[in-house]
């Protein structure tokens, strides 16, 4: 176990976006998140990575027990250096090439020494195959080259999880699956994800559980081949159904 | 023309010219280097929205936008002494400026910061960057690179405000042309030499904006 939350809860003035969320992460472990859109899946992601407070819940994470109401400044940042955020419109420093995007952390957050941090960074940077692009500024780069960046630059540090906010929701499908397929080869390697998402093909073919909210509550959490072969709640049915025909549609 | 007009204007260039060059400029580019100091920590205050420095910060900018720099001067020259406060020339005209241009500088810089899109703060959060940190190495750089051509403006104009300190006894260029004309008698002709140097004046420092903008437009905001 890496990751576990409960009782997650979260309004926005009167509106409950999430009621009462449990999460668990195992080592290794990709899961995804899936839902129809306002369901809170962002918000959630975000709630465990403190950019959004959330109004109760408790956290284990690595080894540590923190009350997600009372966490201090120092233990998010603690947290945050043990993690990776991918954002669905990339967010890459605009000011920075593509290198100083991944070395930035490193050098400021982790004290890396600058030289170390360039090799790591050109390492990682490789890895999601943007070798040739370091010393690119992000408004020189497409979609799909910018989300890849980032995704190095949350990896570059070596975190224990990282999660994925619909990564791919701002790509055409083309630059979507350049992104899908670097977050494939990562799976492989056995990093720990959590991937908000709308891409059902990822979530059923590379993700290990999932989980299905509606209205900020789970509908049904388990093993990937089980939530798709035999979904237990008949919401998870019409929703399963309901993808798989927008998806034919689409072709 | 005739040849006395010629002599005056050829005999006066380097008159006006030098005090352009030893007392407007220095007066434009240390005052400027004030003002942004002022500028950026006005803009910083109000951007962090902490209650109280903020409401100092407005009343700052409300009362410095909303008084004539010509009067800002005479107060703090003519009427600072009254309670024991002399300050030389020179000095008191660096103090206004700075004074006067940080407010209007704050303005251009916090709606700079206030351009940058919140996601940028939020990513520097995630690779665990503390406040200052992305504030210094993500916000303020871009903030200052979304303000440049505006700030570049202020620059500009102030150049030519600076003429205002012949008011309070500063030898800068308008002065010297002033003193140059109440010999001579030729007020069009120097005043339109003095126009022309600051004309000249001026167009560098455009040229300067040409280039940094340039230089700066690698990363498109």
């Amino acid at each position: 176990m890496i990751l576990r939350a409960e009782g997650i809860r979260k309004s926005f003035g009167d509106a409950e976006v999430l009621r009462g969320i449990d999460i668990e992460v195992s080592k290794g472990d990709v899961v995804a998140v899936l839902g129809p859109s306002g369901s809170g899946k962002t918000t959630l992601l975000r709630c465990l990575n403190y950019l959004e407070a959330a109004d109760a819940g408790v956290m284990y994470f690595s080894g540590e027990h923190y009350d997600m109401t009372a966490i201090s400044k120092k233990e998010i940042a603690g947290i945050r250096k043990r993690t990776g955020f991918v954002f669905q419109n990339f967010n890459l420093f605009r000011n920075k090439t593509a290198l100083e995007n991944v070395t930035e952390g490193l050098v400021t957050a982790r004290k890396m020494p600058k030289k170390e941090a360039a090799e790591k960074a050109e390492a990682t940077l490789a890895k999601v195959g943007m070798a040739g692009w370091a010393s690119h500024y992000p408004s020189e780069l497409s979609g799909g080259q910018q989300q890849r960046v980032a995704i190095a630059r949350a990896i570059a540090c070596d975190p224990e999880i990282v999660y994925f906010d619909e990564p791919t929701s701002a790509l055409d499908p083309e630059l979507a699956a350049e992104v899908l397929s670097v977050m494939r080869m990562l799976a492989e390697e056995g990093m720990t994800m959590v991937v908000v998402t709308h891409a059902m093909d990822f979530a059923r073919n590379v993700s290990s559980r999932v989980i299905f909210m509606e209205h900020g509550a789970v509908v049904e959490a388990g093993d990937t081949k089980e939530f798709f072969s035999s979904p237990k709640e008949e919401r998870t049915r019409i929703f399963l159904r309901k993808s798989a025909d927008a998806g034919e549609k689409m072709i | 023309m005739s040849e006395r007009l010629f002599q005056i204007i050829t005999d006066s260039f380097l008159k006006i010219l030098i005090p352009g060059l030893t007392v407007t400029i220095p007066l434009t580019l240390i005052s400027f280097f004030f003002a942004m100091i002022i500028a950026l920590a006005v803009a910083l205050i109000q951007f962090a929205k902490v209650r109280v420095l903020k409401d100092i910060a407005r009343f700052y900018i409300w009362v410095i936008r909303g008084t004539p720099l010509l009067v800002q001067l005479f107060v703090v020259f003519y009427g600072l002494p009254n309670i024991g406060v002399l300050i030389d020339p020179f000095p008191a005209a660096v103090l206004v400026f700075s004074i006067n241009e940080g407010a209007y500088c704050a303005e251009t810089i916090r709606a700079g910061l206030e351009a940058v899109p919140y996601g940028q703060m939020e990513a520097g959060e995630c690779v665990g960057m503390s406040y200052m940190q992305i504030m210094r190495r993500i916000l303020i750089p871009q903030a200052l690179r979304i303000s440049f051509p505006a700030l570049a403006n202020s620059i500009i104009s102030m150049t030519k405000d600076t003429s205002l300190a012949a008011n309070i006894t500063v030898t800068e260029m308008f002065m010297a042309t002033q003193r140059i004309v109440a010999r001579t008698y030729e007020p069009l002709a120097l005043y339109i030499e003095v126009g022309i140097i600051y004309l000249v004046f001026c167009t560098v420092l455009t040229r300067l904006q040409r280039y940094g903008e340039k230089k700066l437009g690698r990363y498109r905001i």
